[in-house]
């Protein structure tokens, strides 16, 4: 594989977002490996923000492609910058967060510059002088390893897997303005609309308020959703409950859903299909609530409460405040 | 405009995955294999589409086990020709998006729709390089799907917001959950399926990018801990997560 190594920030209204710095630590991480220098690409319209926050963060180097016609989201024009930051760092490992952006993106960089291309990866090792990529498979039911056999590579990091580790000492890095030419763009992004409730996405959250069935119904959910507040967790649920209809598809973790691997998910009336523990089972701590004992959630729970989440969820939430506040 | 729908043959999800002695694939006995979830989706828009606008809807699988069952079925739900490309040995998704690419260039211009990934692989990105293979713009994980004049507005769910996509035909486009209900194909649906034509061709698949190592299961998590019942374990757990697990 080529030296250097290319991270692809991801840039959402003026803010880089936190999964692209969790790609940048991978990437310092294997920069004595890989050899090269590690640069960092910021795309967008206004851009200066963004820079200021990439330049200090352990670069050697930032990229900005910076133009009116990439202001919001295109696979194309995203690409398009993508590839010409490809070809002036001729990088041989190219790392994106594995957001909607990332997941996009990262395929059309591979095709566009002929590279093997890794999703949603969990891991990063040097053996025998190769670098190995590990990605969960079917949902997180199996795990593969996986080579280049290309000399270039696009990986996707799952989000919250890959800590952040500040670069200490690190100098502002220097900035290169990129030249490249966006269109013709024939699909774009015309309008987002933020999800009304001011809470983290399953998929980003550090700790997840999951709930099932045994909610009881769409009404169930109320209550989880305050204990979600009183945490500062996302808010997920199972297939079954998504496909009765009682939350939102964004909502649901498992294999028709979201992969999520929080620092704690609490799963409350969910029995633990194996789809739904698929997704959620490298969680680094699993708290279970649900009244029967023979769930299979129990299994996977390193703390489980056999009983009525209807007086649970809301004692739990008391102590919760009291404890956090 | 033809339609094209593209279809994975995946392990269905509440399989219990294991691994063959090989190490590098899952044990195939007793598994049961459908059409991916989200392909049907693709699917089922394809049909829409071509009830729509009076098209042609060819789906395409490419793939080295048999398939003609799940064909026919889709023959059934609506579409007007089946073709199983069938390549044998490994393929990446750059190798089936050529694969793909070179049996619907020539009945361009075309619109294609294919699941948001393949639940066994779980790349998501097939769709993305057979436009890259076919010049044509892209959206991936549409959850509405409107016509409107000469553009298709679409709309995408990204990490706590709703995008809206535009763009031109032709294009392909990639199906989340949430884009339609897939219909059920009635019996005389099922038989006239039987005379729509389904041709399967020999293919060669370009050696994958990516070379497997090693599969495996994932490592289990310690045995789950029961650590009390109803209320009266609530202060034990918060003792659990601040002192034991130091999460809180």
């Amino acid at each position: 594989m080529k030296s250097g190594i290319l991270v692809v920030m991801e840039v959402r209204a003026g803010e880089v977002k936190r999964a692209s710095f969790e790609a940048l630590t991978a990437a310092r991480g294997l920069k004595d490996a890989l050899g090269g220098e590690v640069s960092c690409l910021v795309i967008g319209s206004d851009l200066d923000g963004p820079i200021e926050a990439v330049r200090g963060a352990g670069a050697d180097r930032v990229l900005a492609a910076r133009s009116e016609e990439v202001a919001t989201y295109s696979t194309e024009g995203y690409g398009r910058a993508g590839l010409a930051a490809i070809e002036e760092t001729n990088a041989g490992l190219i790392l994106l967060p594995a957001t909607a952006l990332g997941r996009d993106l990262g395929p059309a960089l591979a095709a566009l510059s002929g590279a093997a291309y890794a999703a949603e990866c969990t891991g990063l090792e040097m053996n025998d002088g190769a670098l190995e990529v590990r990605r969960p498979v079917y949902a997180g039911k199996a795990v593969a390893t996986v080579r280049s056999r290309t000399e270039r590579l696009v990986a996707s990091l799952r989000p919250n897997v890959f800590r952040i580790q500040e670069a200490e000492g690190a100098s502002a890095a220097p900035v290169t303005e990129l030249n490249f030419e966006p269109g013709p763009i024939r699909a774009r992004v015309t309008d987002v609309k933020a999800s009304s409730k001011d809470r983290p996405d399953v998929a980003e959250a550090e700790i997840v308020v999951a709930g099932g069935r045994g909610v009881g119904g769409p009404e169930g959910f109320a209550p989880l959703e305050e204990l979600a507040d009183v945490l500062g967790a996302g808010v997920g649920a199972s297939r079954a409950v998504v496909d009765l209809g009682w939350r939102p598809h964004s909502e649901q973790v498992g294999q028709t859903g979201k992969v999520v691997s929080p620092n704690l998910y609490l799963a409350f009336g969910i029995s633990g299909a194996i789809q739904h523990l698929a997704g959620m089972q490298t969680s680094k701590v699993i708290v279970a609530v649900n009244k029967d004992p023979n769930a299979p959630i129990f299994k996977v729970a390193d703390y489980g409460i056999v009983g009525d989440l209807r007086e649970i969820v809301p004692a739990l939430k008391e102590a919760l405040a009291r404890e956090l506040s | 405009m033809n339609v094209f729908v593209c279809l994975a043959r995946v392990p269905d999800t509440a399989t219990r995955i294991q691994i063959a002695p090989d190490g590098k694939s899952i044990a195939t006995d007793g598994v049961t294999f459908v059409i991916n979830p989200y392909d049907e989706l693709a699917l089922e828009e394809g049909v829409r589409f071509k009830e729509a606008h009076d098209a042609e809807l060819t789906v395409l699988h490419v793939g080295p086990e048999d398939f003609q069952k799940d064909l026919r079925q889709c023959l059934a739900k609506g579409a007007d020709k089946a073709v199983h490309l069938k390549a044998t040995g490994p393929m990446g998704p750059a190798g089936i998006a050529a694969l793909l690419a070179e049996e619907i260039r020539p009945h361009l211009p075309a619109v294609v729709f294919t699941g948001k990934q393949a639940v066994d692989g779980d790349v998501g990105a097939t769709g993305v390089m057979l436009a890259h293979e076919l010049d044509l713009p892209v959206v991936t994980k549409i959850s509405s799907f409107s016509v409107e004049g000469e553009k298709v507005v679409c709309t995408r769910e990204i990490e706590g917001a709703v995008e809206t996509i535009e763009t031109s035909l032709p294009a392909v486009f990639t199906c989340e959950k949430g884009l339609n209900e897939p219909r059920r194909a009635g019996l005389k649906e099922i038989m006239a399926a039987k005379k729509k034509p389904l041709e399967v061709k020999e293919v060669t698949a370009p050696e994958p990018r990516l070379e497997l190592v090693r599969l495996e299961l994932p490592p289990e998590r310690p045995e789950g801990r029961i650590i009390g019942e109803g209320v009266e374990a609530v202060p034990v757990l918060i003792d659990l997560l601040r002192n034991e697990a130091k999460v809180l």
